[in-house]
């Protein structure tokens, strides 16, 4: 946090996402750990570089210590902290979230898509109409990205041939 | 007694709130995104960790295992990775314009330029 070189905060960042990539393995999100080291580590590092290659790669110096902050998320946290006793814990076969839906995905999406990894057939087919959503934010962002740094190079163009 | 079983949602909470810090105390808007980003994972380990059964494997389906943990975080996790770096793009794309605009990335030079604000 100290860091003013936005390059090594960057590689941090690279590095931290690949970690957590490390822990969605240790527990059991295989899928998801791929997309996170892929995506998450790989191609937002990426983007990050190339922003800072645009832009500057160091901070400057901050002008005054901040408490305000610190005691907004020391305060925070410990009702956070609090908030989680009464959850089910690591590892409870029997938590809610894994006796609704979870029990007759894992029965019959065997016979039912016939795909042995049972996070595919949920995401392509049980809850295709979430992946159909996501495609399209992803869709927005693309435009909402190109606009942005599309107009300004048209507006260079014109600047250059007066 | 509080149980040990509990402390994937304080490594939650510790991640959470280290990106809440950097994004509220830093004024450079990159690194905001940083801490957006640690923020978000947070929340990835928290859904994923929802989803985790003793003793089962991953979700896929084979003659020698019939315990299989929670497939459905891991799908509604997978949509959020590829959404978070699709937001993370265009706030950095956002960054690239204020920088052409304003010359800084630094929050309190950006508002001390903006006479209205």
């Amino acid at each position: 946090m100290h860091l003013r070189n936005l390059f090594a905060v960057v590689m941090l960042s690279g590095i931290y996402s690949l970690l957590s990539a490390g822990i969605f393995v240790q527990l059991d999100a295989v899928d998801v750990a791929f997309t996170e080291a892929a995506v998450g580590a790989g191609i937002t590092t990426i983007l990050m570089l190339g922003t800072l290659a645009l832009t500057t790669d160091t901070e400057r110096p901050p002008v005054k210590r901040q408490w305000l902050p610190l005691a907004v998320v020391l305060t925070t946290g410990a009702a956070l902290i609090y908030g989680t006793l009464d959850l089910p814990l690591l590892g409870d076969p029997s938590a809610p979230a894994n006796l609704h839906v979870a029990p007759r995905y894992i029965e019959q999406s065997g016979q039912e898509i016939g795909v042995p990894n049972i996070v595919t057939s949920v995401l392509a087919s049980y809850r295709g109409y979430d992946t159909l959503g996501e495609v399209t934010v992803i869709f927005t962002a693309g435009i909402g990205v190109m606009m942005l740094l599309g107009a300004n190079r048209r507006r260079k163009r014109k600047k250059d041939q007066p | 007694m509080i149980d040990p079983g509990l402390y994937n949602y304080w490594i939650v909470v510790v991640l959470m709130m280290a990106g809440f810090f950097i994004v509220i105390s830093h004024g450079n808007l990159v690194k905001k995104i940083v801490g957006l980003n640690i923020f978000q994972t947070s929340v990835f380990i928290l859904y994923i960790s929802f989803g985790k059964v003793t003793d089962a494997t991953a979700p896929i389906l084979d003659e020698a295992y019939s315990e299989y943990s929670n497939p459905l975080p891991h799908v509604l996790i997978l949509t959020a990775i590829v959404v978070g770096v699709a937001t993370s793009a265009l706030g950095l794309a956002l960054i690239v314009r204020i920088r052409e605009a304003y010359g800084t990335v630094e929050e309190d030079e950006i508002i001390a330029q903006d006479p209205d604000s």
